[in-house]
């Protein structure tokens, strides 16, 4: 159960934007989950939903936002799309494929009160 | 794990550690009131990676062991790989080579740092109690209780489990997967995130080979199509063959280490 530890982080990353932006209710939190990351953005809501209980996140809306994942094919010398770690290369099918982008896991922007 | 400072908290207990030297001056409930406000909503940018606190830490913790010129190791597998057994061979085959170190992950008993130690290399146990992968803090508090030799090498040898411990980086100079031949060849396009994070994979219990139906050429391949530059060591922890090469691999990789830290010392 990481998406447990990476909920506290987002937890936690709210706790430190609230003394500095000063506010004390969040009833929106946007997190960009790629879609190469570590993890589900159904698992890392119901565990942020759990941990954000008695916190001032505590109640507030999960949105995801879904970044595409990127790679470089070494072969074909280009940035492809790639929907998983584990697919090849659309263009060509090879599997030289290094990703690049897609597997960010951010809090984006918090609506507060 | 505690949110405020992200100690590790009341789960996680590391062997040995002086509790007293982490001072702790915040409380851990909340004396905030939930009143109802009248304010406006308005919206924060925030953009922090999720895991900044982890990797912050990381980042000290290989800062620490660069600075003293030390190869950290994170083995990570399956349970029952032969994780341990690998490192109790390495420590009694390398013990008049390097100083060598090992911190053990688990979430129950010190069964594992007993059999390291009984080699005569000193280790430490972390029980993560209901957690499912080390993280850089764990590691850190063992770091301060540990008084680690310089030029020598750290294993740490990570909580059982293929996908957890793929997204905490602790430090080390590089992620060493270990799948044993009694598990599936198809492992790698299973768990790709490990397999991408990792630098070296160890076919381990290659002495089986001849009675179970794993198809090394399948796993190498299925391990380069999530990672086309992922190194590949076959052996036996348990007979001992393929050794010599993992060995060599390490020598390879504290002299890289060494080379960055003469670097950075001039």
């Amino acid at each position: 159960m990481h998406e447990m530890s990476l909920a506290e982080g987002v937890v936690q990353i709210i706790e430190d934007q609230a003394k500095s932006q000063d506010f004390e209710r969040v009833i929106t939190v946007w997190l960009e989950i790629g879609e190469l990351s570590h993890v589900s953005p159904e698992a890392i809501t119901f565990c942020f939903e759990a941990v954000a209980k008695g916190t001032i996140a505590d109640g507030a809306i999960v949105e995801i936002i879904r970044t595409p994942g990127q790679a470089w094919c070494y072969d074909c010398e280009a940035e492809i799309q790639v929907p998983s770690l584990i697919d090849p290369c659309p263009k060509c099918g090879g599997f030289k494929v290094q990703v690049t982008k897609g597997q960010d896991m951010r809090v984006r922007e918090v609506e507060v009160e | 794990m505690c949110v405020t400072c992200g100690c590790g908290g009341k789960n996680s207990v590391v062997e040995g550690e002086q509790k007293s030297a982490h001072t702790h001056d915040h409380h851990h409930d909340h004396h905030h009131s939930h009143a109802p406000r009248v304010s406006p909503s308005r919206i924060v940018q925030i953009e922090r990676d999720i895991l900044s606190k982890n990797d912050h830490l990381a980042f000290h913790n290989r800062k620490h062991l660069a600075e003293r010129g030390i190869l950290a190791l994170n083995l990570v597998s399956s349970p029952g790989s032969g994780k341990t057994t690998l490192l109790a061979r390495t420590a009694t085959d390398l013990a008049d080579l390097m100083p060598m170190t090992v911190i053990e992950g688990d979430q129950q008993t010190t069964l594992d740092a007993e059999r390291i130690r009984a080699t005569g290399v000193e280790a430490i146990q972390i029980n993560t109690g209901k957690g499912c992968h080390l993280d850089a803090d764990m590691v850190r508090r063992a770091l301060d209780t540990l008084k680690l030799k310089t030029g020598g090498v750290l294993f740490i040898e990570n909580v059982g489990n293929l996908v957890c411990p793929a997204a905490f980086d602790l430090g080390e100079a590089a992620k060493v997967a270990i799948l044993s031949v009694t598990e599936g060849e198809d492992k790698p396009l299973k768990y790709p995130d490990m397999f991408q994070a990792a630098q070296l994979m160890i076919l381990n219990k290659s002495d089986l080979l001849p009675y179970v139906p794993f198809d090394v050429e399948k796993c190498i391949e299925y391990a380069r199509r999530v990672n086309p530059n992922i190194e590949v060591l076959q052996l036996s922890a348990q007979t001992g063959d393929g050794l010599e090469a993992w060995y060599d691999w390490i020598t390879t990789q504290r002299t890289l280490i060494k080379k960055t830290a003469e670097a950075d010392g001039e």
